[in-house]
């Protein structure tokens, strides 16, 4: 599961059966301060999360498809968490 | 999941047999300021799109479980979804790095 950080919503009218009713954000990974920043994604949403939040995001297929409880779903982000507080501990 | 510009259509008459009758669009990737990351490749529709739209892709082994018939086919991109609308706010809105410390967001 990787952090990130919600920016946007995505709206599609028209669209696989698996996406229905649910929502896509568009989400931007967090990296380490130095660090090159990575490419951002669309999840789909599993938490209520808003823009602005700080999320969990699962972005492997399988678990994908345990969370939505659906064996053969076509999706592979699926924020499954809002993140509280981090603690990054100084090494 | 990423998003896509349809570019155009590609056709192939010589293809894996289960892919028959399957759709195939010519799609440029793109980021979420829709500035494109990559070069152009080719995606399965399942959505019905045309040159121009915006969708949403999935990609690796979902992308074949996106197909309404037969879903253990060769395919690593598909088209889930035609957005309508895209909201995203700039970058110079939120914070990406991780500070070292404990960090409270809520």
């Amino acid at each position: 599961m990787i952090l990130g950080k919600v920016t946007g919503t995505v709206v599609t009218t028209i669209s696989h059966p698996h996406y229905k009713n649910r929502r896509l954000l568009v989400v931007q990974p967090l990296t380490l301060p130095g660090d090159p920043p990575q490419g951002d994604f669309v999840a789909l949403d599993n938490s209520q999360a808003g823009i602005g939040d700080t999320v969990l995001v699962n972005r492997e297929g399988n678990g994908a498809r345990q969370i939505l409880d659906n064996p053969d779903g076509c999706v592979i982000s699926v924020i499954v968490g809002i993140v509280d507080s981090l603690q990054i501990e100084e090494l | 999941m990423l998003f896509g510009r349809v570019r155009g259509t590609a056709v192939a008459s010589i293809k894996y047999p289960d892919l028959t009758g399957m759709k195939l669009l010519v799609v440029e990737p793109l980021n979420k300021h829709l500035e494109p990351t990559g070069p152009l490749q080719v995606a399965v529709d399942v959505v019905q799109a045309g040159p121009g739209d915006l969708c949403v892709m999935v990609r690796s082994r979902e992308a074949a479980l996106a197909m309404q018939v037969h879903t253990f086919v060769p395919v690593d991109l598909a088209l889930i979804g035609i957005v309508d609308e895209l909201v995203v706010h700039p970058d110079d809105q939120f914070d990406f790095t991780l500070k070292k410390g404990s960090i409270k967001y809520t």
